[in-house]
Order: C-alpha cells, then sequence, then structure tokens
C-alpha cells in the first residue's frame, strides 16, 4: 500500500453514468473507501450493482461527477497510466471472463505475466493458488470443460493472486456451493486482513452475515443509500489479528 | 497452406515466449503467409527485372557514351576519299579524342551485305556508300561539343555529317527508363497491398479477440503489450511467407535468365545480375517483415485506442 492508512482509495463525488443517450443508471453517487476495508454492495437485480462496479474497475467513465482513487483523479486519467492503475485492482466478473483458449493455469497466471512476473515463481504460486481453491488436479483443464462453480474459482483465483490494492467482486459465489462460497469468502477476509479493500456485489444475506464488520453499500434504482452515514464516516476499526500467509499471492 | 501455417505457429511458440500465450494464434495467421509470399515472389521478380534494365541500360550507354560517328556523303569516290581523310586528320588532333579510324570497305561491306548483297562498294560506284569514321571521345560529348567539331569540320571536310553515337539510342534508353519506372511502381503498389493485407488481418485479429482484449486491459495489459502479440504474428507470418515468395521469385527469375540466355544477344547478356543486385534481391524479404510488423503495431495500436 503506497498511501497512508488512513487515506481513502476510492472517492465518489455525485457520480452519475448513463450509456449513449439514455436515462441516468447511477444517480448522485458519493461514497469514499478505505485501505483495509470490506464492503459489500447490494441492491435488486438493476439497481446499477454492475455499472458502479465497472466504474470502480475503470471499465468505464462517468458521465459526470468525480471520481478519486489511489489518490488520483480517476476521470482524467492519462490513457498511458490506466494499466497501471488496473494492476492494482484484482477483478471478479459477473460472467468470469476466462479466456477460452487459454488453461487455468495460464488464466489464473494472466496478470501475472502482463506485469512481468517471472515464470519460475508464477509456476509455484499459480499451483498453490489452484490447489487452494480446489482445482489442483484440473490445472489443464480449459474453461469450457469446467462447471460454472470451477469456472468462478478460476475467476476469483485470476483476482487475488497478485494481492491487489482492491479487490472488487461481482457476483463471486453465485455458483458455488454454500461450502465453497464460505471458503472463498474467508480467502477474501484474508486478503482483506492483508490490507486489500474488498467490495463485494451480492445478493447473499447469508454471505453477509459471515462479515459482521464489514460496511453495506445498498443501491436502489441508482441512487447510493447510506442510512447509517457509515459510508461517508466509516467507524474507526480496531486491530486485528494478522492474517496468516496466505497460498499462491504473489508479494506478501 | 496449413503445412505453412503450422510452420509459423511452431516458431511462435518458440521464440514468442508467455506473451503469445494471451491470443490464440492460429486466429490471427489464416492464409496471411501465403499472401505475403505471392507479393514478395511478385516483387522479387519486379526487383530483379528493374535491376537487369538497369544494368543493361548502363552497359548499352558505357558502350556509346563517347562514341561519335563521321559520315562523308559525296558521290565522287575521290572527293569522298579527300574529305574523309581531312576529317581524320583534323579529329585525330583534338585533345578530348581518344582514338579515330577510318571503318575499313570491308567493314562497310560486312555491314551492307544483308541489304544490297557483297562487293556493293566495289562493284557499284554509282551507288555512294559513305565514308565512316568512328570517333573515341575522352568521356561524354556534351551538344555543345558536338556542334563545336561539326563547325570546325564544315571547313575542312564539307560534306562530313557528325552525330554522337548515344543520340541514336536515346529513345532505347527511354524505353528501359519508363520500364525501370514501371518496376519501381509495380513494387510501390505491391507493397501497399500488403500493407493493406496486414492491415485487414490486424483488424480481423482484434475483433476475434476482442474479449480477450478486454480482460487484458482489465488485467493492467498495455496498448503496447497487446500490440507486440499482433505484430510479432505477423512478423512470423511475413518470414514464413517471405521465404517462400523468395524462393518462388527465384524459381521464375532462373526460368526466365534461361529464356533470355537462349537469345545470345550482347545486350541482354549486359542485364545480367550482380553480386549486390542480388542481395538487394534478398532483401525484399527482410522488407517485407518490417512492413507488415510496422503495419501490425499502427493498426492494433490506433485500434486499441478507441478502447478504454
Amino acid at each position: 500500500m503506497t498511501q497512508p492508512a488512513d487515506a481513502e482509495i476510492v472517492q465518489f463525488d455525485n457520480v452519475g453514468l448513463r450509456y449513449g443517450t439514455g436515462k441516468e443508471v447511477l444517480t448522485d453517487i458519493s461514497f469514499t473507501l478505505y485501505p483495509g476495508s470490506f464492503y459489500f454492495l447490494t441492491g435488486a437485480s438493476g439497481a446499477g450493482k454492475t455499472s458502479l462496479l465497472k466504474l470502480l474497475y475503470l471499465a468505464q467513465r462517468p458521465s459526470r461527477g468525480l471520481i478519486r482513487m489511489f489518490g488520483t483523479d480517476a476521470i482524467t486519467l492519462p490513457r498511458n497510466r490506466l494499466p497501471g492503475f488496473r494492476r492494482r485492482l484484482g477483478v471478479v466478473f459477473q460472467d468470469f471472463r476466462l479466456v477460452p483458449h487459454l488453461s487455468a493455469f495460464d488464466n489464473v497466471a494472466l496478470p501475472l505475466r502482463v506485469a512481468g512476473v517471472s515464470e519460475r515463481e508464477i509456476a509455484g504460486a499459480v499451483t498453490d493458488m489452484l490447489d487452494w481453491v480446489g482445482l489442483g488436479d484440473r490445472q489443464h483443464a480449459r474453461p469450457a470443460t469446467l462447471s460454472g462453480g470451477e469456472q468462478q474459482r478460476v475467476a476469483i483465483a485470476r483476482a487475488v493472486i497478485g494481492r491487489p490494492d482492491m479487490l472488487v467482486a461481482d457476483e463471486p459465489t453465485g455458483n458455488v456451493d454454500p461450502d465453497m462460497a464460505v471458503k472463498l469468502l474467508r480467502l477474501f477476509e484474508a486478503l482483506n486482513r492483508l490490507g486489500t479493500t474488498v467490495v463485494v456485489a451480492t445478493h447473499d444475506i447469508h454471505l453477509i452475515r459471515q462479515v459482521p464488520e464489514s460496511l453495506i453499500m445498498r443501491l436502489d434504482k441508482g441512487r447510493l443509500s447510506d442510512p447509517t452515514g457509515a459510508l461517508r464516516y466509516p467507524p474507526r476499526r480496531a486491530a486485528r489479528p494478522a492474517s496468516p500467509p496466505l497460498p499462491g499471492i504473489v508479494g506478501q | 497452406m496449413t503445412a505453412l501455417a503450422n510452420l509459423t505457429s511452431g516458431w511462435r511458440a518458440r521464440i514468442a515466449g508467455s506473451d503469445a500465450r494471451l491470443l490464440p494464434q492460429a486466429r490471427l495467421s489464416g492464409p496471411m503467409p501465403w499472401v505475403i509470399a505471392i507479393m514478395v515472389a511478385l516483387t522479387v521478380i519486379a526487383a530483379a527485372s528493374g535491376l537487369a534494365l538497369r544494368n543493361a541500360a548502363s552497359a548499352a550507354r558505357a558502350g556509346v557514351e563517347g562514341g561519335v560517328t563521321v559520315q562523308v556523303v559525296n558521290a565522287d569516290p575521290a572527293e569522298r576519299g579527300r574529305q574523309a581523310q581531312e576529317a581524320l586528320r583534323l579529329l585525330s588532333g583534338e585533345n578530348d579524342v581518344a582514338s579515330a579510324h577510318m571503318v575499313p570497305q570491308s567493314e562497310l561491306d560486312r555491314l551492307l551485305e544483308p541489304w544490297l548483297g557483297a562487293h556493293v562498294g566495289d562493284e557499284v560506284d554509282a551507288l555512294p556508300i559513305p565514308a565512316l569514321i568512328d570517333v573515341r571521345m575522352k568521356g561524354v560529348v556534351s551538344a555543345g561539343r558536338l556542334e563545336e567539331l561539326r563547325k570546325r569540320l564544315a571547313g575542312a571536310s564539307p560534306s562530313a555529317r557528325i552525330d554522337a553515337q548515344s543520340e541514336w539510342l536515346a529513345p532505347v534508353f527511354g524505353t528501359i527508363q519508363a520500364l525501370q519506372w514501371l518496376a519501381g511502381a509495380l513494387i510501390a503498389m505491391l507493397a501497399a497491398a500488403t500493407a493493406a493485407a496486414v492491415l485487414l488481418a490486424s483488424r480481423n485479429a482484434l475483433g476475434a479477440n476482442r474479449g480477450t482484449i478486454e480482460v487484458v486491459h482489465m488485467l493492467g495489459g498495455t496498448d503496447a503489450q497487446i500490440a507486440r502479440i499482433v505484430q510479432r504474428s505477423m512478423g512470423f507470418d511475413a518470414a514464413a511467407g517471405g521465404l517462400a515468395g523468395l524462393l518462388l521469385g527465384l524459381v521464375a527469375l532462373l526460368f526466365l535468365a534461361r529464356q533470355f540466355a537462349a537469345l545470345e544477344s550482347g545486350a541482354v547478356m549486359a542485364g545480367a545480375l550482380g553480386w549486390s543486385d542480388w542481395a538487394i534481391v534478398a532483401l525484399v524479404p527482410v522488407a517485407g517483415v518490417v512492413l507488415a510488423v510496422v503495419t501490425a503495431r499502427i493498426t492494433v495500436l490506433r485500434a486499441l485506442r478507441r478502447i478504454l
């Protein structure tokens, strides 16, 4: 983490988003995300969760408002600086977006290869990570031969392997059984203890209850509600025990 | 087609490293190596033809560059002979004349034999054959110098007509030069067609892999990294195609060379390619690879600029 402990990692100020000439899908979104916090983004289908996440992982520019990320104005960010910002993010896409012609191993290795990590380092880290998500024996399988749940675990492994500053996950446990969902959540928590800010979009209230110290962001028809003010004025957090080393995470 | 594509994908796997695995190489390849092979083969033939024409023109120009012919046209053989000797004496005394000699009657007979039969000069005095003096000047004969000589000969040998040999061949040189320009234009058009083929293939590769490219972008991949994958693929295709095209072109050139050699013409033989010419021909596929790589890079970078 390069910024001071209390500096905001993301700041949205009156952000609006519309696609083309349609009506706004996000309206007057304002919130601040702090380093090392754990957020759940909830809301009904069509409330704008995926659109908000797209703004968070810099796949979309807003129609209006201000977005600061890692202390920099993300809206006017020159194109050549985007890759550097994106390498600090881990993204679990709702539709997984695995590269179809690559094996599970190569999909998980992709962010490390993009970042120029050596093949020797990649081999150990990716194998450990795939073992941890229960896919050690499916390393060479192509996405088309994996089940939905297995694909989702590959997508999660790909998002976390580079130990991002912020993890953004869109319905990351939608296709896995409850036991694996909890296990993956523990992975997110462990990563969070290492300092990664985690934002998980989910409908699953049971999943939210698994992380009692998490903060809730609720979207309703494109507007963000913050009834407790916890998003704008987060409570000071007690010191938490250090996380044990995580399998396969590069750069711990 | 499959064999050449397999060959190029094999190179890629060994040389390109981990980047090459980001996009499926088969989709990038397709018929490109063969398109480039045909373009390179045609370019090799056009380039070799242009160089051969240049060599033939240079040899011909060197042969006639300092050549001047003096004809003494007079019906009276005695007067013709006298004026010819006077002209020869005058020309031999000039500083810039390397050599001057009277063309012997036997040579004139040999030249005229195909049209007028044998011993024309001996038997038919009624048919006045001009006396010819072959002059070699030191260096190129300018129009001014030719006019100066004409004036000087006018006094001593009023029946003399003087011409630079290069003037007779001017239309031939003009034609050769036009053919050289044509070869150059053909090479330029083939280069443009190759660039267009690479541009289309690069756009096609981007379109077919858009989803993957978006993911690589989202994971922090740079435009240069993505461009490198495509340009490397095009480079391999161009290298394989260029090699095949060079071989095809050389086979065609050897065939043409045999046909021309059978003519046993000095002018044609003078067009033979030297080592430096063959080196230029061998550089055609290298230029093809550079053109393909640069075109692919520019195309991909420009296209990626439209994606966030």
